[in-house]
């Protein structure tokens, strides 16, 4: 018998929400550990790149297009650019090249 | 705290300016997502519910995908929990930046706030992760990713790709504006991030590594890559900043 789509859609979102708030629920204070502060700081930056490279070359049409958006992301952000540009840079990067490639 | 001379509202204000590229990337995201849910039996309004309570792609399309193998309730908590455990990390690492006495409200509203996007912007924030900036990123996002699964499954291909193709990196030119600027301060963080763009490569290809499913890629590849610069690159105690720089607005 199928399930009740509802349901099942309630369901899903508490499992992804009881992950949410893990270690919201258990950690009292910040953990004094070196290692365990050492790793949390690298966490983000290696949970994003992990994510951004090579999936911006499988996102677009063309990969040559995203290879070129990460290029001009990865510059505009070194030189100092928010959010914001460096998310539109890259999508105009994207935009223009596949009108060629 | 550092924010104090800001108000609710500003901080808030400032969350939802952050929270709109990010709402651009996941509507195209969840326009594809949307197609997917339509051929796994969802209908426009239940995309759309689904999309607003859960708010994470890669659960979201796995969920889908089970639900038209007719699954068991007990299956779909099993499979949200491992493919969401990234999720848990991403809590430890907000939490920690929180001193003790902070209420459990709001570190649950903290917490509720999480995706990867929205994580990232609010690690890469000065100071104590607050509710304001974290709302203030997923009213404006959110609504963006429940409308594209809504309209990927009304509208099917209606958008032409190229436009699909060029929102698509929005959500990515995000995460670059988050990482590069502690990377060009920091020599480890650069060297954690070519590490990782360099692992995340080759695991695509790599036999075994590339048959899990990408969230549990990153994962792994988060937890390997994380400790290894932990251990050879070690912070010095009690800095609370995660190395985050202040984005101009």
């Amino acid at each position: 018998m199928k399930i009740n789509a509802y349901l099942y859609i309630f369901v899903m979102a508490f499992a992804t929400w009881l992950m949410r708030v893990a270690a919201s629920l258990i950690m009292k204070k910040p953990v004094k550990n070196r290692f365990f502060q050492s790793f949390l700081y690298y966490v983000p930056y290696v949970t994003l790149a992990v994510m951004t490279f090579p999936a911006i070359v499988e996102a677009t049409q063309s990969p040559l297009a995203g290879a070129a958006a990460l290029i001009v992301c990865i510059a505009a952000a070194w030189f100092g650019q928010g959010l914001f540009t460096v998310a539109v840079l890259g999508c105009v990067t994207v935009l223009i090249l596949e009108l060629f490639l | 705290m550092r924010t104090g001379a800001e108000s609710g509202r500003e901080i808030f204000m400032q969350g939802y300016r952050h929270g709109i590229p990010i709402g651009l990337g996941y509507f195209a995201v969840a326009f594809s997502l949307g197609i997917a849910a339509r051929d796994y039996g969802f209908n426009a309004f239940q995309g759309f519910f689904a999309s607003l309570i859960t708010y994470a792609s890669a659960g979201q399309y796995m969920g889908f995908a089970l639900y038209a193998t007719n699954t068991t309730l007990a299956e779909l908590v099993l499979l949200m929990f491992i493919i969401n455990a990234r999720y848990i990390l991403m809590g430890f690492a907000l939490n920690q930046r929180m001193p003790e006495g902070t209420p459990l409200r709001t570190r649950l509203l903290v917490g509720s706030c999480i995706t990867d996007e929205i994580f990232g912007i609010t690690i890469a924030r000065p100071g104590v992760p607050t509710p304001y900036y974290t709302f203030g990123a997923l009213i404006a996002a959110v609504p963006m990713w429940a409308l594209g699964t809504a309209l990927g499954i009304t509208m099917g291909n209606i958008l032409p790709a190229r436009i699909v193709s060029a929102l698509s990196v929005a959500l990515f030119g995000m995460f670059i504006a988050v990482i590069i600027p502690p990377a060009r301060k920091d020599k480890a963080v650069l060297g954690a991030v070519a590490v990782s763009f360099a692992l995340s490569y080759a695991s695509v290809h790599l036999p075994v590594v590339s048959e899990l499913s990408q969230g549990n890629r990153t994962i792994l590849l988060t937890i390997i890559i994380a400790s290894v610069f932990a251990i050879l690159f070690p912070r010095e105690n009690d800095e609370p900043s995660g190395g985050g720089e202040d984005h101009e607005d």
